[in-house]
């Protein structure tokens, strides 16, 4: 039935009211951009509910989030012992290798599982409150940083006992070559650490669209994220990859460089450590942000406006 | 300046049931041929043809069936759902108070909570920091406030509710109904509190069941059935053909002297044409 015309319509209501009606603007990149521009002025809201969102999981415990801290350094120490005797390592350079690597695995493991229910998660924010999407995805994104601050104390902790040999130039077993040790090249963790960050966000955001559409995605990605860890250098360094084949480790070395998360990892890891910085894992995470980036602004051009039908 | 604009709008909900929210099915519908593509999604056309222009100073209640989309056309109106046809424009900040409870967490204090739902509403901190007295004094809550919600009676939680939406500054104000749900007497200081809020706000729609609340706090309305506009008018008109008879008439004298009704004629039954 079409709308009844009333002549009873007033003035104050409509019928001075529209002129000619826009093009619909909902699958515009301006739109897409515009979203992601506002949820950025938004800070205040989404900074404000990751705190919360820390706070209240540890409320009623006696020393609060400092428990993300200490379940973090038992299982680095552990698997730092554990590993470093069964591939034969050092364990003043390999614990502090298994700790950095977990800590900064652990950043982009929350992002990626958390990102997958992102939207499904906070259905009930979307469809009362008209927010652009992408302030659940950075108040995502944010409360995962501030675990990481949590967890990178555990990294300081280690990098202090170990610090003297550490600083020291040293070799990871089964390389050539030389690591310089620490030094202020340090400082690059931070520029690496926001840039995956920065990557985080379109993670969340690409796979929390598609996980709204298709409910498989979630248990995919969190039955495969295990086996990507294993397959990640985190608690095996390359140079195993070198010293199983004795000598350039051939075919084996595409296991880490063709995996993405080890180039992720590896910006942020390798400055931490005092390794040697190869360049080209700049060149892949670069890469993967323009990529990535494209790939989320198409995907929250067409789809931003279905979110709130599809939760 | 503060307006709404809708053209022509629908609101289409796909309804996945489990086997076409998955990928299995639109896999396997490639290989087959028809089966799974987004066509086959069964839909329910919760608004079509909306057609509603609204400007600043609207006082706009909303009426009509449940069910027949009036929550619906305040999400519509708020942004929340972009049309699936037809376009939208709205000019303001919205502030949206569909459920007083949402964004409110039971583990954390009424403080807390108040400076919550506020951002939600989109004040800043320092807004609500400036508020929050205000807020305490209002809700007669004193120390439970420091409380976690959990604590909370039902009745002390709509307080607290209220007193936040009541106390922020909007350009664009949807209420949905179910805002009157406190006891009495409270309800009465409330009331005053809704008033002044509507009247900082630039716009407001109000759904609402009472006529009593659409007379005060409205003067135009919204006739939703099924899905479209069914009329759109005067507040008087609309609620007259919508109730078959002359909202006026039933008033109690009380209510009328309260509203200041009291010059105003009382029509015949058959309302007001």
């Amino acid at each position: 039935m079409p709308p009844v015309l009333s002549f009873l319509v007033q003035p104050t209501s409509t019928v001075d009211g529209p002129e000619a009606p826009p093009a619909p603007d909902s699958r515009t990149f301006g739109r897409a951009v515009g979203d992601v521009r506002d949820a950025w002025r938004h800070r205040e809201l989404w900074g404000h509910l990751g705190w919360q969102d820390i706070k209240q999981r540890y409320r009623r415990s006696v020393i609060g989030p400092l428990w993300i801290t200490i379940s973090m350094g038992t299982t680095a120490l552990a698997l730092g012992l554990l590993y470093s005797q069964l591939f034969n390592q050092e364990i003043a350079t390999f614990l502090p290798y298994v700790t950095a690597g977990f800590v900064i695995w652990n950043f982009i493991l929350g992002c990626i599982t958390e990102g997958t229910d992102v939207f499904i998660a906070n259905e009930g924010l979307i469809k009362h409150l008209p927010a652009p999407l992408t302030v659940h995805v950075l108040r995502l994104v944010w409360r995962q940083v501030l675990f990481f601050a949590h967890n990178l104390v555990v990294y300081l902790i280690v990098l202090a006992i170990f610090f003297p040999s550490l600083t020291e130039p040293y070799q990871m077993a089964g390389e050539n070559v030389v690591q310089p040790g620490v030094n202020w090249m340090i400082l690059l963790a931070i520029p690496a650490f926001a840039l995956v960050a920065f990557n985080a966000v379109w993670v969340a955001l690409l796979f929390g669209i598609i996980s709204s559409r298709f409910r498989d995605i979630p248990p995919v990605i969190h039955s495969f994220i295990n086996l990507i860890f294993f397959m990640t250098p985190i608690v095996w360094h390359v140079g195993v990859l070198n010293s199983v084949s004795g000598g350039s480790g051939g075919w084996r070395s595409y296991i880490a460089e063709f995996n993405p998360l080890f180039h992720f990892l590896e910006i942020v890891r390798a400055p931490l450590l005092g390794h040697q910085q190869q360049w080209h894992h700049w060149v892949v995470v670069a890469g993967f942000t323009v990529v990535g980036w494209t790939l989320a602004l198409v995907v929250l051009r067409n789809y931003r406006a279905r979110i709130s039908y599809w939760v | 300046m503060v307006s709404i604009d809708v053209w022509n709008a629908s609101v289409d909900f796909p309804i996945f049931d489990a086997k076409s929210r998955s990928l299995k099915k639109l896999a396997l519908g490639k290989v087959g041929g028809k089966i799974g593509s987004e066509g086959r999604v069964p839909i329910i056309e919760a608004l079509h043809d909306i057609n509603i222009s609204l400007k600043e100073g609207d006082r706009v209640g909303l009426v009509g069936h449940n069910g027949a989309g009036k929550s619906t056309l305040l999400r519509l109106l708020a942004g929340i759902y972009e049309p699936t046809r037809g376009s939208q424009r709205i000019q303001g900040k919205v502030a949206p108070v569909f459920d007083l409870g949402v964004g409110m967490d039971p583990e954390i204090s009424g403080y807390e909570n108040i400076m919550i739902r506020g951002l939600f509403l989109g004040m800043t901190r320092k807004q609500m920091e400036k508020r929050v007295d205000d807020i305490a004094e209002f809700t007669e809550l004193g120390d439970y406030l420091s409380m976690p919600l959990r604590t909370y009676s039902t009745g002390m939680r709509v307080r607290l509710a209220l007193g936040v939406v009541t106390s922020i500054d909007p350009e664009i104000l949807l209420l949905d109904e179910g805002i009157g749900a406190v006891d009495a007497a409270f309800m009465a200081k409330a009331r005053d509190r809704l008033k002044d809020l509507v009247r900082r706000s630039g716009l407001l729609v109000f759904a609402n069941h009472s006529d009593e609340t659409l007379i005060e706090f409205c003067d135009s309305a919204i006739w939703m059935d099924e899905g479209h506009v069914k009329q759109q008018g005067p507040l008087r008109e609309v609620l007259s053909a919508y109730k078959g008879h002359d909202p006026f008439e039933y008033l109690s004298p009380e209510t009328r002297q309260r509203l200041g009704l009291d010059n105003e004629p009382i029509l015949s039954a058959n309302g007001g044409e």
